[in-house]
Order: structure tokens, then sequence, then C-alpha cells
């Protein structure tokens, strides 16, 4: 079939042609760069925290009028307590292992620092490696179900306690495999020596474990998400957490008995509705916001698809009752009814791809201008292209239907009066 | 006249209601869509405290130097101890408080309950004044019980409901970490969103408000830590709560309240003034770079409207165009459809100004009646933004009157400026051409 025709006819329908192309265009952009956003939720939400989070749950309490870690040995007071719930946690029916733990991963509360290869790095001079630290003791990685890749595991003796604002040398630390790789792009990081926070004292890599998230999830933590460092050392504050592996099964069972326990130990201590979380319910905080916008951005695409669909059978339509008598000339003059229907189609297949061609600048513009803005990270161009086919495919759909309607006026139509 | 073109523009969205219910469908959804978000936004990026937002102020001051500074050269956000000490104790500005959050448990008097957590902040006696702060029984402390490190407390209507019951607590006592501190007022319902004295540590919205205030040196001399974000460029060097204080580390939010251009430029003055004391006495080796911003300025440097809320307006707007650029396309569809109608009006005498007031009366009625539909899915939007968006921020949006009225509005001006192309188009139909073809 011969375009000429199509390209006349559409010359004649300047308004219609014009807004249609326009319409696939702003849908193509904003549909391209709403999936893209739909897709990077997807991922950061899909990706696994290094942790076996079934049967784990977080206890996280306060003491009333604890002593105050300023105090003459308020901080061996502090950490009896905590030892003494510890204790009675691990004796109780049902719990695997338990470890006092200062975060967990998406639990936005984190303690950040630094690691370095040199002793005495001067914080802020931005050449040392940012790290996200846990404190906790020998059954962190049982109770968390880490995976140790290379050397060992920490043992009962390898475990100090120091104040929570107290910063004493750190001589060992299990770090992750992102880290060790940071540090040490050669390989076998095990046994090396690193210096944390400005310290002077080295820190002996004595592990490394395959993965472990860090507790941040805003944008700020992106750049150091698998950078977490391990350090055996219980916090002694007049607060804690623990978290606690049950053993199959025994999830709520165990979580119900945890509170009552406590207080038995010692009722003068905060406990809320907060204070005992399963590991599904800070998993599923953590992510709320982008699970939300990702739904969000799911609706918008959905209702712009559909009235951009309406739009091109609303139009076609017309276009096809005021050619009513035209269709029914060229018909009596021996076009087939497929030439009808491809006619209309070609005439869609035309304006959409003029309009998806307008649509790439556009949506590749709208993502640039996102990343200035908005911290967006840039749309691969697979987005884009499968973005057009979409557009080409939603149009010939949309045309269907019209086309058709087209392709049955029947050739008497041409003696007709419109 | 009008009741005349309403008649009309009812029989011809009767004659093709496919057509009619596609352009109130899209309109409906698109003004929702945008109504929607635009309620999530104007939650989140409302003044806190309109009325005076402008006089408060929030200094920075350059205590790490050049190592500690953001990419665009800011200063800490926040204030270590000897700073904001120092400038409570200077006192320039005509109200000031430093603040810090604190998080003390709570113990009942009534021996079977088991104690309870609270959020609150210790701060100076002026910040009361200062941020108009509702009091619904008795005031805040004076400057005398700063000084005296008094063994009071402010508490906010929910925890004087849990408390004491809701009855006037003035003068009572309530147990905080096991000291007996005296009430001397209570709040009137208190949450401004965001939390603006201190968003730095808030994170800007909170569904509970500060439950608790007490005195900045009576919680310092309690030991009561700090319960928000600690910064540092270096390991303090003695330990504990009490080597914070002597650190470099930032924990404390500052604000004060300048009424006048001049009051502005001196307390700039003072604060450089201050830096150069400071790199005087060998404290900092720079050069002062402070900032003093005001409030709405202070809240946008902290980026407190979040990013995601900033897009889904700008997308929810985007799919407004399109709803209305298919509407034109639509509407141009309908009104050309009826070319010997307008060929025939035109030809009995109809001015053209008579077939745009008929037209755009027909885009106003689509408008309408999308604009209805709208209410009702925006009203289903905004309640069911809660299944999609974090707690604190859904909480704060609100379907009220003005949205209501803005989402008729922007649905009835938006579908006659896409009816106007239309109309234009309907109005150059040439009589003679529509007649003869008949």
């Amino acid at each position: 079939m011969k375009l000429h025709p199509i390209l006349a006819a559409l010359r004649k329908h300047k308004a219609g042609t014009v807004l249609i192309a326009l319409q696939i265009a702003l849908t193509l952009a904003i549909v391209c760069n709403a999936i893209f956003i739909i897709g990077q939720r997807v991922e950061r939400v899909n990706r696994p925290t290094g942790l076996n989070e079934s049967n784990l749950f977080l206890i996280s309490q306060q003491w009333v009028g604890a002593p105050s870690a300023d105090a003459p040995d308020g901080v061996e007071k502090l950490d009896a307590l905590q030892r003494e719930d510890l204790a009675a946690l691990r004796n109780l029916p049902g719990v695997a292992s338990v470890a006092p733990i200062n975060s967990l991963p998406l639990l936005n509360s984190s303690w950040t620092g630094s690691v370095s290869l040199k002793p005495s790095a001067t914080i802020g001079d931005k050449t040392g490696t940012r790290t996200a630290y846990y404190f906790s003791d020998e059954q962190v990685l049982s109770t968390l179900g880490l995976k140790l890749i290379a050397g060992r595991n920490f043992n009962a003796g390898d475990v100090q306690h120091q104040g929570f604002r107290d910063s004493p040398p750190r001589p060992i630390v299990i770090v992750t495999k992102a880290l060790a790789d940071k540090l040490f792009p050669q390989g076998s990081a095990v046994g090396k020596v690193i210096y944390s926070d400005g310290s002077s004292s080295p820190s002996t890599i004595i592990g490394v474990v395959a993965r472990m998230q860090t507790p941040a999830t805003g944008s700020w933590g992106n750049d150091f998400a698998w950078y977490s460092t391990l350090v055996p050392t219980r916090m002694d504050a007049n607060f804690a957490r623990y978290a606690v592996r049950t053993k199959p099964g025994q999830l709520d069972a165990t979580m119900r008995a945890v509170t009552p326990l406590l207080y038995k130990v010692n009722p003068l201590r905060v406990l809320d509705d907060n204070s005992i979380r399963p590991f599904s319910e800070i998993r599923a905080k953590a992510y709320r916001a982008d699970k939300g916008m990702a739904v969000l951005m799911g609706v918008i695409c959905l209702i712009l698809i559909a009235v951009t669909a309406a739009g091109i059978v609303g139009l076609t339509s017309f276009w096809v009752g005021q050619r009513h008598r035209q269709i029914g000339v060229r018909r009596a003059l021996g076009a087939r009814k497929i030439d009808i229907l491809h006619y209309f189609q070609i005439e869609n297949l035309l304006i959409a791809g003029a309009g998806a061609v307008i649509g790439v600048v556009l949506s590749i513009g709208l993502n640039l201008w996102l990343i200035t803005r908005y911290e967006m990270d840039r749309m691969p161009v697979l987005y884009v292209l499968v973005g057009v086919v979409a557009m080409l495919i939603l149009g010939q759909l949309a045309v269907f239907v019209p086309a058709r309607r087209a392709s049955n006026v029947p050739p008497v139509s041409a003696t007709r009066a419109a | 006249m009008f009741g005349y073109y309403l008649e009309l523009a009812i029989r011809s969205l009767k004659r093709s209601p496919g057509l009619t219910a596609l352009m109130v469908l899209a309109i409906g959804f698109g003004v929702a869509a945008s109504m929607t978000s635009w309620s999530v936004f104007r939650a989140v990026s409302g003044d806190p405290i309109p009325w005076k937002s402008s006089q408060l102020f929030v200094p920075q001051i350059d205590t790490w130097g050049p190592n500690g500074r953001s990419a665009d050269g800011d200063p800490p956000n926040a204030m270590d101890y000897t700073d904001a000490v120092a400038l409570m104790r200077d006192h320039r500005a005509k109200l000031q408080s430093a603040m810090y959050e604190i998080s003390p448990s709570i113990v009942p008097a009534d021996a079977a309950k088991h104690p309870i957590n609270v959020s609150g902040h210790a701060v100076y006696s002026e910040f009361f004044p200062m941020l108009d702060v509702p009091f619904k029984y008795g005031t805040g402390w004076s400057a005398r019980d700063d000084q005296n490190r008094a063994q009071v407390v402010v508490i906010n209507s929910k925890l004087n409901q849990k408390l004491f019951g809701g009855a006037n607590s003035v003068g009572k006592s309530i147990n905080l970490e096991r000291q007996d501190y005296r009430v001397v007022g209570v709040l009137n319902d208190w949450n401004p969103q965001p939390r603006f004295y201190d968003v730095v540590n808030s994170g800007g919205f909170s569904t509970e408000g500060d439950a608790v205030f007490m005195p900045f040196q009576t919680a310092i001399q309690a030991a009561i830590p700090n319960d928000g974000n600690t910064n540092c460029n270096a390991v303090p060097k003695e330990s504990g709560f009490v080597g914070l204080q002597h650190s470099s580390c930032v924990w404390i939010a500052y604000m004060a309240e300048l009424d006048s251009a001049s009051a502005v430029t001196a307390y700039r003055n003072y604060l450089n003034g201050y830096a150069r004391d400071q790199q005087q006495a060998g404290r900092f080796s720079w050069a002062p770079n402070n900032r003093l911003r005001n409030l709405p300025a202070w809240l946008d440097s902290q980026h407190i409207v979040p990013s995601d809320t900033k897009v889904s307006l700008l997308v929810a707007f985007g799919l407004l165009l399109v709803c209305l650029v298919n509407t034109v396309g639509l509407l141009l569809a309908k009104f050309l459809r009826r070319s010997s109608e307008i060929g025939v009006r035109r030809a009995l005498g109809a001015p053209r100004a008579a077939i745009y007031t008929q037209f755009l009366t027909e885009a106003g009625i689509v408008g309408a009646a999308g604009g209805v539909l709208g209410l009702l899915l925006t009203a289903v939007g905004v309640a069911s933004v809660g299944w999609v968006l974090p707690k604190d921020i859904a909480a704060l949006a609100r379907l009220d009157v003005s949205l209501l009225l803005l989402t008729l509005l922007v649905a009835v001006i938006a579908t006659m400026l896409a009816g106007l192309y239309p109309t234009y188009r309907a109005s150059r139909v040439q009589p003679a051409w529509q007649l003869k073809s008949n």
C-alpha cells in the first residue's frame, strides 16, 4: 500500500493527528520513567540482607533508672543487667540462639564510621572506607544466619564489653566480603590488619561473611550498603537490643513468652508494643515507602494507558464516521475490506510512530531532569525501546475496533448522502 | 440563553454516551490522581508556623572545618555542646533555645503498671514563647529555672491524659528516670508537622508529638542522654555522656527568633565574630563559614519534603496533562461532527460568540461531571494513601473543603481550557459550505 494517500489525508486532519501523537509521546515519556522507578524499587525491596530472615525476631528494651555509664563501675553494672537478660533468653524453650546487637539490617538505626589501611587517619578526609558496625557476641553468626566464607567465627573468649559512648580498641573484627574486596582487592583479607575510625590500634580481620546489609535504607546509605563490620563487643547502655533465633515454627510462641520472662528478670524496664518485632515486620516497615511508590506508579501507568487507548479509539471512530462516504467510494472502486482495515492500521502506525519518536526524546529528557533534581539513576535505553514497542502495539490494539467498523462500510454508501 | 445552551449541551452529550463517558472518566481520573498527590504534597510541604516562620532562624557554626563540610560547603547541620552553650550564654537574639532529643522512661505512680517510654526534648525556657507553644494548663518555666537547673517539666495533653486522667496536673510530680519532676505546664494538642524545631533528629514527620519538655541544663545534670543522631568527625577523647559534651561531635539543634532585617544582620555579624574569636583562640583553624537560614530556607536545605512525594506529584500532573490532551481530541471530534448543525445556526444569524458560549458550556458540563467523579475518586485516593505511604506521612493527607473545591475548580477550568481549541474550530465552520454539502 502506498503511503502517499495516507499522508495526504493526515494533512487534512492536522489537529487530530498532532493530538494523538502528542498523547502517545507524553504517555511514553511518563510510563517509561514510571516503570523504571517501579523496576528500581522492586530490585531494592528484593535484595537479600544476607540474613536468614525466618524464625528471627528482635527485642528492643530500655531499663528504667539504669546506672549511668559515666558513674564508676556503671558500665559493669549495665553489663551485668544485659548478661542476666541474655542468660534468661537463652534458657527459653523454643530459642535456638540469642545475640545482643546494636542494630539489624533495615532497622535504620546505625553506627557508622570508616575503616582504613593506615593508622590514625582523620575521619572525613575521605581516604577511609565507610562502614556500619554491628556490635555483638560469639552467637551473632548463628543467630542471624550469616554465612562465614573465610577465616573463623568469634569465640566466647573474644567477646569484650564497653560503655555505649566509649571507643576502646577493636582487636579483631569480621567483615563482609564486599568490604574485604574493597579494602583488599587482591583477596585473602583474613589475617590482614585495618584501622577503624582513625584509631592507632590495629584490628585484625579474623573472618569474612558472604553478605550482610547495613541498617540504613535511606539514600545516604546507598554507597556503603554492603560494607558491614562485626565487632565482638557487648554495648552497655540504658537500653539493649537482642536478636533471637527460634527453632522452626516456634516464632510466635517464643515472642509471646518474652515479655513476661523479661519482666520477671527485672520489672524496672520499658517493653511496649514495638519492643518485640519479627524481622518480617522490620523489613515491611523499611520498604513501605518503596512499595507504596511502586504501587502508585503502577496505578498511574494503568490509568495513562487506558486513557490514551480510549483517546485513540474515540478519535479514530470520529474519522471513520467522517470518512464514511469516502470509504464507500473506495470500496465501490474495488478496494477490499482488508485494504480499508490496513489503511487505518497504517495510519495509526504512522501517527504512533511519530509520537513515539517525540516520546523517546521526552522520556530521556524527563529522566535526565529527574537525575539532576531527585537523585534518580540513569534509565537504560532498553526501557525506552520496550516502551516504544508497547506504544505501537497499544495503538494497533486501540485502532482495531474502529478500523474494522470502517472495513465493514458497504460500497453502496458511496451513492448515499453522508 | 444560558439555560438553552445547557439544554443543548445535555442533549448533545446524551446523543453520544460512550464518548461523553470517556471524557468524564479521563478527567475524573486525571483530576483525582493529581489532587490525591497534591494533598500529600501540601501536607508535607506546608509551613508549620506560617505567622512566624520568616522570623525563626537556624544558625550553623563551622565546628569541623573544610573536611567536615557537605558537598556544597555547608557546615554541620547541628551543634556541638561547646558552641550551643556559648551561644545561649551570649544570648544575642530576642528569643533562642538550644535543644536535644531525649527519650526517658516514666514510672507510673500506680505500682501495678509497667514503666513507659516517652519522647521529648530538653530545651531552654524561651522555647515556648519563641514557638508560640499553646498551653492548656500552666505555662513554661522561667529563665531562673533554667539557671537553677530546676526539676520541672512540661508535658503534652496525651501524657497528661495517661498519667492524670486529663485533670489539671500543674504542681503534681512525675517520676522520670527515677527522679521526681514538678509539672509546670500541660500543652494543648501541639504536634507541628514537620517537627520544625528539630528536623535533624525527628526526620521531619512523626505521628506522635513530643510528650515531655525539660530544662536543658537540668537534663544535662541528670545525665539524660540524647536520643537522636550524634555525628562525630573525631572519636571523643573522654568516655560517656560527659565525654560527648567535651567532644566536637554535633547533636544539638538550635533556633533563634530575629524580628527585623537589622537584627538578622547583627546576629550574622555576631556569629562571624564568635567564629573569629574561636579562630584566634586556636579552636578553629579556618575562616568563619557560618550559615543563618530562616525556617523555610532551613527546611528546604534539609530536604524535608521526600523526593518521592515530589516525583509522585510530577507524574500525577503529567497524567492530568495527558487526560487533557485526550479531552481536546475527543471534544474536537465531538464538536466537528456537528458541523452541519453549526452551519445551520450560523446561517440563521448566530454570531461566533454564541457558538463559543454554546460549546464552552458543553465543555464546562463535561468538566463538572468529571469534577464530581474526581471528587469521589479523590476521596477514595486520600483514604487509601495510608495503604501505600509511610504512616507518618499518610496520616497528614486530609480531605477538606478547600481540597474538594479545588478538585471541582481544576476539573471545570481545565476542561474549559481543553475546550477552547475545539470551540475555536467549531466557530470557524463555514456555514455556506455545510449547507451546500447537505
